[in-house]
């Protein structure tokens, strides 16, 4: 009779003399790795399926002559592993040379020189010198799409780019053509890339085959300053490394894999930073001068408004106050400070985009309800109601994906369009906005069979419809987590912070709430309307009175030109703070650049409020964030993690919101990958893509 | 059919070429074409394995793989689909058996697919032919047909209740698809490169399913083997690499073509008594036993059998049984070119000492065949291949660099010889020059 013996739980082996112990089914690259011992490798890269095509991991396994790829050999029982014996360090010297037979060497002006792997690879163990003396294969270089370009010469054909795109991203936009020597990297379709731009190809290429156009042949790696810092773009939070040399961005990218995000991007956080140095950002104060807008000095455009401020507060006149989506939280919390304390108006908003309010109410009394951007990874199943991941949160789309190739968790897509989820999802159903939660039932009895599930859902269930979607979810008897989806860098953070006529800080109703945003643009007679990084009246103008107009902003915005007076303000890139993202987590915004004349809104406000003698604090970044902590329900995070770069989490789920949220406040702007707001139109690099968003998900 | 049969050859497979219209059914039911898979039907599946097991039969694309043992490596109780693959992309130089094989008698083929169809309990087969053998696909086409209406294919065969479908595939021209891996890539669409082992293709193959893939000659082999019995095919050769094969022999030999021998036949007697030996007057340099993958041959290593395992043992390997006859008025440094040429054309790219390797060999090579460079050039020539050889990702690379490293440390005196000669050519041109 057959005896069954459980499987082993622990491996032995020798590596290079050692007695090692591994789990089974370890890599032995990925042990080698674990040891701190480098086995070097181009095409194995963690999380992509396995190549072995570069053959520079090739170890020698039990004395075998014959040596074997480390990034495809399990580590078994006994085995013995030498990754420094004379044969394999032969190997690898012969691979390397084999390699720069065709590599061109123009390293001297290779974007990636400095930091290529190739270069390092063959300074650590190439040979001396060079054996070839014949002509080598050369093709000229080509642009795949305005943002990248590829040198076939400098490809050695890893096939990560491949990888990452078809894997990684699901968009497949890569491949390979012809053979032997010839083969190259090209799009799948045709001459030109149809894609989402990302730049993930070019950042994952380890040699300057794949390079950007914003980037290429500007500057030498060596030459940047890195600062880590939050994109300022969507609100999925991703942490990017700007690189700056003399106050400019020259480039982003998250090489290190600090961060929620690891070492994705989408277009805007890759290449989206080149607002920060367009022509036309403001860098001096404006003041309506004989009915035209005038630069005028720091102290005069303060001084005006101090005392228009000060003239209609004593007066009794009506304020207005519309915040931003995309300022810190430190800068959202002064502010309300500032309306409510200084000014004693509670008239203050901003565009609201998903109805997390009514979300934290439905949850109340229930602890770890609201997703964090792990779980994204993690769930064994997600639900995606009305909203199209990969055009507006590109990070989540990412991180499901990952999930599902990783850890096959189950997606289900309700949505009202087709959506890039649909190619892997378990069930997909086309249903329009405000109809979700009653085709919700169809699926009820598939979603209960699931162990745990992710709810993510858009701008389309709100109000009602959040607590019918809880109380459906509820019912499953299975554990759920949710996540209200939001647009900007810092749409949270405005809500966190008490941007809205009804809530205060740490969602505290308050007593007498003031009026909306749309109140505030709609005859409302207001005094003083004061418009802090938003641009309400790009494609509408206010109706009733005309107040007195205060704007902030980077651009002179079709809001900013109809302002009495504009300040001009620092980007998320130039100013230090807290936002946070989609998912709750608060990250640090780090100072990378600066450009002359600008203030970060935080120090406007100080300035404002210092003019006008009010007392509300120290307006450093790191006052008002401690006062945050205090203050904010949910906001005493864990210090060393954000002053790490880290993302920390907030949990404010802990009793009832006893307000109602307006639905119809909310709404999403609904931007694609390509655009993101108001800023869209000050990005080079994303009005050079085309526009082409349902293109993205043709069936190749 | 390229030359007149040889008395001393043994047709089993060959039987029924020269018969009038061998290619159409008629003929081939004439000859007990399907007899074999009608007594397959009877035995079962299992007596079938046995059967091709006791034949020791041996792959005959190559690799020369015990075929039974493979078949045996095919769940066939898997719920996947299972698949039946013709590996027809004969483009092994110097091979040129499978061809007449389809050409003369395609229904041996057919029967045999049918046989393993059968066998592994496959409703699908496909027969993936060379890209250059387009004329074939018209006799494949008929042949199938027919073999449709005769209900040796299609739904319900012999009131068995069993379905088989088989399809012809063609290839676009790439000696990597007759790798089966990249065969079954790009049969499934995609770029014919090989694809990562283990899992091997008996478990995960075509559409991730089990498949059995065999050499043309491999299934016409077991056509007869089933119908016959294994040990009036096994006979033929030694204990080990049973039976018949079609060897192709090629280059100074006076009647070179393709004869079926028992694989017990030696070297000197296929080239002497069979293809007639040398032309009058020359002497043997080399002989390429193998393929042009197999290391070279010197003449004092010819004496060997031609079975698999007496040439792995002379160092060399059996391969496709492409034999390549080299006498005294072949120059082995155009014939190293000549080799190195067919792999770097044919190296599919994916891996780097295989694409590098023989783009940089072939650049030696050429040099040397001009009769520039030096003996250092020769050495690296034997370095690189030694480089590349058991480094790359499949055995093309290995093809490439082991008769590559063979004719280099063999016939380093050839490179030599070829090297002074041009050097004394230039020197005279500069006297005269002078002069």
């Amino acid at each position: 009779m057959a005896t069954t013996t459980a499987p082993p739980t622990v491996i032995n082996a020798k590596l290079n003399g050692q007695d090692i112990q591994t789990k089974p089914g370890t890599l032995l690259i990925n042990l080698t790795k674990e040891l701190g011992i480098e086995v070097p490798a181009f095409c194995y890269y963690e999380g992509f399926t396995l190549q072995a095509a570069c053959r520079m991991c090739l170890v020698q396994v039990n004395n075998s002559p014959k040596l074997l790829p480390g990034c495809t050999t399990m580590v078994t029982e006994g085995m013995v592993i030498e990754t420094e014996s004379p044969l394999v360090v032969e190997a690898r010297k012969s691979m390397l040379e084999f390699l720069l037979v065709n590599h061109p060497l123009d390293c001297p002006v290779c974007d990636k020189g400095g930091e290529c792997e190739l270069q390092d690879m063959v300074f650590k163990y190439g040979a001396g010198e060079s054996r070839f003396v014949d002509i080598k294969h050369h093709e000229p270089e080509r642009a795949f799409s305005p943002v990248v370009y590829y040198d076939p010469a400098r490809c050695i054909l890893c096939y990560r780019c491949v990888r990452v795109c078809d894997e990684g991203y699901g968009v497949n936009a890569l491949g390979v053509i012809n053979r032997g020597v010839h083969s190259e990297i090209a799009p799948n379709l045709g001459d030109q890339l149809n894609c989402d731009e990302c730049g993930a190809c070019i950042d994952i290429c380890p040699v300057g085959a794949l390079t950007s156009n914003t980037y290429r042949y500007k500057t030498r790696p060596w030459e940047l300053k890195h600062v880590g810092t939050t994109c300022a773009h969507c609100s999925n939070g991703c942490k990017t490394t700007l690189g700056v040399r003399n106050d400019e961005i020259m480039r982003a990218n998250n090489r290190d894999s600090s961060g929620l995000n690891e070492e994705f991007l989408c277009i805007k956080g890759r290449f989206g930073f080149d607002f920060n140095h367009h022509a036309e950002r403001l860098q001096s104060p404006l003041m309506r001068i004989d009915g035209q807008l005038q630069p005028v000095s720091w102290s005069k455009a303060l001084s005006a408004v101090a005392a228009k401020f000060l003239e209609v507060k004593a007066a009794g006149g009506k304020f207005g106050v519309i915040g931003s989506n995309r300022t810190s939280n430190e800068e959202n919390y002064y502010l309300q400070k500032f309306a409510r304390h200084g000014l004693g108006t509670n008239n203050i908003d901003h565009a609201r985009t998903g109805d997390v309010v009514t979300l934290v109410d439905a949850l109340s009394g229930k602890q770890g309800k609201l997703a964090t951007m792990a779980d994204l990874y993690q769930s064994k199943a997600a639900l995606v109601i009305g909203s199209d991941l990969s055009q507006q949160h590109p990070l989540l789309a990412y991180e499901l994906r990952r999930n599902w190739r990783h850890h096959q968790a189950r997606i289900y897509a309700m949505t009202p369009g087709p959506v890039r989820e649909d190619k892997y999802a378990a069930m997909k159903a086309r249903v329009p906005a405000g109809q979700e939660i009653a085709a919700l039932e169809g699926w009820r009895d598939q979603l209960a069979k699931e162990g745990e599930l992710l709810v993510l859902f858009g701008d389309s269930v709100k109000g009602e419809a959040v607590r019918r979607l809880v109380d459906f979810g509820e019912s499953l008897g299975i554990p759920v987590k949710y996540v209200a989806l939001v647009d900007y860098a810092n749409s949270r953070g405005a809500i966190d912070m008490g941007l809205t006529p009804e809530l205060l800080p740490g969602f505290v109703p308050s007593q007498k709430p003031g009026l909306t945003m749309p109140d505030m643009l709609d005859g409302a007679d207001l005094d003083v309307l004061w418009i802090v990084g938003a641009n309400p009246l790009e494609r509408r103008s206010l109706t009733g009175k005309r107040p007195f107009l205060v704007v902030q902003d980077l651009f002179l915005t079709g809001t900013a030109s109809e302002a009495d007076v504009v300040f001009p303000a620092a980007s998320a890139y130039e100013k230090k703070g807290t936002v946070t993202n989609v998912t709750g987590e608060v990250q640090r915004l780090s100072a990378a650049v600066k450009t002359m004349g600008a203030k970060a809104d935080l120090e406007i406000f100080g300035l404002l409020g210092k003019e006008m003698g009010l007392d509300l604090g120290i307006w450093t970044a790191d006052a008002v964030f401690a006062e945050i902590r205090q203050n904010v329900r949910a906001y005493n995070v864990t210090m060393p993690i954000l002053a790490s770069g880290g993302a920390a989490p907030t949990t404010p789920v802990n009793g009832r919101v006893n307000v109602e949220m307006r639905p119809d406040l909310i709404q999403s702007a609904g931007d694609t990958l390509f655009t993101s707001g108001s800023m869209t139109k000050y990005s080079q690099v994303l009005n050079s893509v085309p526009e082409r968003p349902g293109q993205l998900y043709k069936p190749v | 059919m390229f030359n007149q049969p040889s008395p001393h050859e043994v047709k089993i497979l060959t039987r029924c070429f020269g018969v009038e219209n061998s290619h159409r059914i008629d003929a081939s039911l004439a000859h007990q074409g399907y007899d074999g898979l009608k007594k397959a039907i009877e035995m079962g599946a299992d007596a079938v394995i046995n059967e091709v097991k006791a034949s020791a039969l041996r792959g005959r694309g190559g690799a020369g793989f015990p075929t039974g043992l493979k078949w045996s490596f095919i769940p066939r109780t898997s719920p996947k689909p299972k698949y039946i693959v013709c590996n027809a992309d004969e483009s092994e130089p110097g091979t040129c058996k499978d061809r007449l094989l389809i050409q003369n008698d395609p229904h041996s083929l057919i029967e045999g697919i049918a046989i393993a169809g059968f066998t592994m309990n496959s409703n699908k087969g496909y027969i993936y032919v060379r890209g250059e053998y387009r004329y074939l696909i018209a006799i494949l086409e008929t042949a199938i047909a027919e073999a449709y209406q005769h209900n040796f294919l299609g739904k319900n065969i012999q009131g068995t209740g069993w379905d088989f479908d088989l399809y012809v595939h063609s290839g676009a021209g790439a000696y990597e698809c007759g790798e089966e891996s990249a065969l079954l890539n790009s049969l499934e669409g995609k770029r014919g490169t090989p694809r990562l082992k283990p899992p091997f293709p008996a478990t995960h193959g075509l559409y991730q399913s089990p498949t059995l893939v065999n050499n043309v000659e491999s299934f016409c082999a077991v056509t007869h083997i089933i119908r016959d019995g294994a040990a009036e095919f096994a006979k033929h050769g030694p204990e080990k690499s049973g039976g018949t094969r079609l060897m192709c022999i090629s280059g100074h030999v006076q009647r070179p073509g393709v004869y079926e021998m028992p694989l017990s036949t030696t070297l000197p007697f296929l080239m002497n008594e069979v293809a007639g030996g040398l032309r009058p007057g020359r002497t043997l340099k080399a002989v390429q036993p193998g393929g042009s993958s197999s290391p070279i041959l010197l003449p004092e290593e010819c004496n060997v059998g031609l079975d698999f395992d007496s040439l792995a043992k002379a160092g060399t390997m059996a391969g496709s049984g492409g034999i390549v006859v080299l006498d005294d008025t072949a120059d082995i440094v155009s014939y190293a070119l000549r080799i190195i040429s067919f792999y770097q054309h044919e190296s599919c790219g994916w891996c780097i000492p295989c694409r590098e390797g023989t783009t940089w060999l072939k650049k030696i090579l050429e040099r040397l065949d001009r009769g520039e460079g030096s003996m250092k050039d020769v050495d690296l020539v034997g370095e690189l291949a030694k480089n590349m050889f058991g480094r790359t990702f499949c055995a093309l690379g290995d093809a490439a660099a082991w008769p590559t490293g063979s004719i280099v440390k063999k016939f380093r005196g050839e490179f030599e010889t070829k090297l002074a000669a041009h050097q004394a050519k230039q020197v005279s041109a500069e006297l005269v020059m002078i002069g």
